[in-house]
């Protein structure tokens, strides 16, 4: 489903990505981990083409992200994206930040839209809130209606950059329950995360980032179980110790 | 002090005329309100343009909007308004440069106000590029990874938010834009200061004329201050405090 | 494109020293109305910011006036009141600096109380405890930083009182828009005179804003 080619990237002289090499299955789930600086969130973002990259490229669904002749927004209303700090329109509502893609990308009728959002409003639990604004709202219920956002998209494959990252801790976990239960529904998902319970409960393979490089990319159990490189070593040994 | 005082001046005849006094004040205020709004429609449709150029991701676009903001910015208001009415029309074709001096109806009019619109939209510009800068490139990425275009993303996603960021700041700008028609006397446009000025050396009341045409100026801010006022009121986003992150 | 063959250059050299003039004069009205006006400005910012709330108020009241009218309504008052309050003709060029300084405080004393309000409160307790008088806090510890953050707000807003020294132009004053166009009616070129003119405030105003933004960047270093 998607290739990760050889994708090298440089800001200035400074080298973000260095030949990363990856592929994700229809279905899989693969958790991104490693230390801050690794640079795990701009690979995630080369995915969709939001983040751009010198050398090497990236498939997705047999689309390829650099090539000039590929419509990017067409590329990127089949691949959902959810971000660190949600980035909800704040100006709409809850359900027209469900259903100002669907209709002005996908092009569906206003009621069928709304009709699809609500439906997604009542998966991740948030039905009531429909007609409130972000603002409104707590962290993790507006990362909720995130995720809700990119499946009224309908997306072959789903990204997530640090979901959780900028939740207060009792919020974190009714966000995991929707993203497990995404996982068990066979979604294919790219995780950037700290959060090593939700790789262990749900993803296939995990991949390891050490400054741009991917340093480890194996089974969840090899990952866990025997951690072939040092640093990776180093890692789980910090923060399996919380 | 040596001045002789006469409230009741307003209510005179003025010299070699049958109109009263009040009746250029009220002419005054109504060619400052004429040129005033005409200019801020100029300048807001303007400066949304430019000041969302600025921001463009092409060279070319975001240089024209640049130079666009930094001629309107570095030239007195005044010294715009003596070019607009005498070089401007030299510079247009012989026939409608003859059209332009003998025949354009309402001639100063038409010239204030594109001088004035054209001059505050480069401010405007500059406040909706604040504006847009102030959002988090979180929204930006956002609205991409829904699969909108860059031009979907501005139109849905950082258009309207940035507005409603800068009303305070375009507050002023509509409050100075009447400051501003101020400077059209210069080029006989018949507004509140030229009719100050008129009405001074004619009746020979300079306080009273003066605090008159100072009243209706605060008159003219206050209704530009409460406008708006309930334009944030009716745009705003409930939970979200406006601040650049 | 016919215009610009039509343009007479030659009637701008003769008329140099006569812009000169004018310029001079313009250059002198913006300085003294920018030393007068900050300093000015930055008492009334401490009136506004003083715990003695008619002190406050009178402060408040003549700032919020001063940015309420036309700067053209400023002129024309303080042209018409001085001479009748001091009772002595006042020439235009007198006139014009009492105005601007007077006029300009009021913006200056906006930008030097965010300034003043910008320098963290824990550097004046910091200054109170080591005995300092309310004015040594102000003058040694506050007012120097206050500045400094505000440099370029300062050197903006000066940029800004240089354009408005041109609505002289309402009393007579003889100021480089004067001279232009005076200059313009002794040549019969009005056009080239603008032109002119308006190029030499872009370039002053133009440079001046590129030293502003590269002040900004060394301070912001510094910080």
């Amino acid at each position: 489903m998607i290739e990760i080619n050889n994708i090298s990237k440089w800001y200035g002289q400074f080298q973000v990505l260095a030949d990363c090499s990856t592929r994700i299955a229809k279905g899989e789930v693969v958790v991104v981990c490693g230390p801050s600086g690794s640079g795990k969130s701009t690979l995630i973002k080369c995915v969709n083409g939001l983040e751009s990259f010198e050398q090497g490229d990236v498939i997705v669904d047999g689309t390829s992200v650099g090539s000039p002749t590929t419509t990017l927004s067409k590329l990127r209303s089949r691949v959902g994206m959810v971000f660190q700090h949600f980035e909800l329109f704040p100006h709409m509502s809850i359900t027209e930040n469900l259903t100002i893609g669907q209709i002005k990308v996908l092009g569906r009728s206003k009621d069928e839209a709304i009709q699809r959002g609500l439906k997604l409003l009542d998966r991740v639990g948030l039905r009531s809130q429909a007609d409130k604004f972000p603002g409104q709202l707590s962290g993790g219920q507006q990362q909720r209606v995130a995720i809700a956002r990119a499946l009224a998209m309908d997306p072959i494959c789903m990204l997530f950059d640090e979901p959780t990252s900028a939740l207060d801790p009792e919020m974190i976990n009714e966000v995991l329950d929707v993203m497990v239960e995404l996982a068990n529904e066979g979604m294919t998902m790219m995780v950037v995360t700290h959060e090593m319970g939700f790789a262990r409960k749900v993803a296939h393979r995990v991949i390891f980032m050490d400054h741009g490089r991917i340093v480890e990319d194996a089974t969840k159990d090899d990952f866990f179980g025997t951690p072939r490189s040092e640093r990776a070593q180093l890692f789980l040994s910090k923060i399996l110790s919380h | 002090m040596n001045y002789h005082w006469n409230w009741g001046i307003f209510l005179e005849q003025v010299k070699g005329g049958d109109e009263t006094y009040l009746n250029w004040l009220f002419t005054g205020l109504g060619w400052t309100l004429a040129v005033a709004l005409s200019a801020w429609l100029i300048a807001l449709a303007i400066g949304i343009v430019i000041g969302t150029l600025r921001t463009a991701p092409s060279k070319g676009l975001a240089w024209f909007a640049t130079t666009w903001v930094e001629l309107f910015r570095n030239i007195p208001l005044l010294v715009q308004m003596f070019l607009w009415f005498f070089v401007v029309p030299e510079l247009l074709p012989r026939e409608w440069s003859l059209w332009v001096k003998q025949d354009l109806p309402a001639k100063e009019f038409i010239t204030a106000t594109l001088c004035l619109g054209l001059f505050t939209s480069a401010r405007v510009a500059e406040q909706v590029r604040a504006g847009i800068q102030s959002l988090s490139r979180g929204q930006t990425m956002a609205g991409l990874a829904v699969g909108f275009t860059l031009a979907q993303t501005y139109r849905y996603v950082i258009l309207p938010m940035a507005f409603r960021i800068i009303i305070p700041p375009l507050t002023s700008e509509f409050m100075n834009i009447f400051k501003n028609s101020s400077v059209a006397f210069a080029i006989g446009v018949m507004e509140l200061t030229f009719q100050a000025r008129q009405m001074q050396e004619d009746s020979e009341q300079g306080i009273e004329t003066y605090l008159a045409v100072t009243v209706l100026y605060f008159i003219c801010a206050f209704i530009a201050n409460r406008g708006m006022a309930f334009l944030e009121q009716r745009t705003r986003v409930p939970g979200f405090i406006a601040s650049a992150k | 494109m016919s215009f610009f063959t039509e343009l007479d250059v030659s009637v701008i050299a003769p008329s140099l020293p006569f812009l000169w003039t004018g310029l001079k004069f313009t250059v002198t009205l913006t300085l003294i109305a920018m030393s007068g006006g900050i300093i000015l400005g930055t008492l009334l910012a401490l009136a506004r910011l003083s715990p003695f709330s008619p002190l406050a108020m009178a402060a408040s009241w003549y700032v919020n006036l001063m940015r309420s009218i036309p700067l053209l309504m400023v002129i024309l008052w303080f042209f018409l009141i001085i001479p009748l309050i001091t009772g002595y003709p006042m020439g235009a060029e007198t006139s014009a600096i009492i105005t601007f300084t007077a006029f300009e405080a009021a913006y200056y004393s906006e930008i030097m109380r965010a300034g003043i309000q910008s320098v963290p409160r824990g550097q004046v307790f910091a200054g109170q405890a080591i005995g300092m008088t309310y004015a040594q806090t102000m003058g040694h510890i506050v007012l120097p930083q206050a500045f400094r953050n505000m440099l370029p707000v300062l050197l903006t807003q000066t940029i800004i009182l240089f354009q408005d020294t041109s609505l002289v132009y309402a009393i007579g004053a003889k100021d480089l828009l004067k001279a232009a166009e005076i200059a313009g009616k002794n040549y019969n070129r009005p056009v080239e005179m603008y032109i002119f003119a308006a190029l030499i405030y872009f370039v002053i105003c133009f440079s001046l804003s590129r030293l502003v933004k590269h002040l900004q960047s060394r301070i912001a270093i510094i910080r």
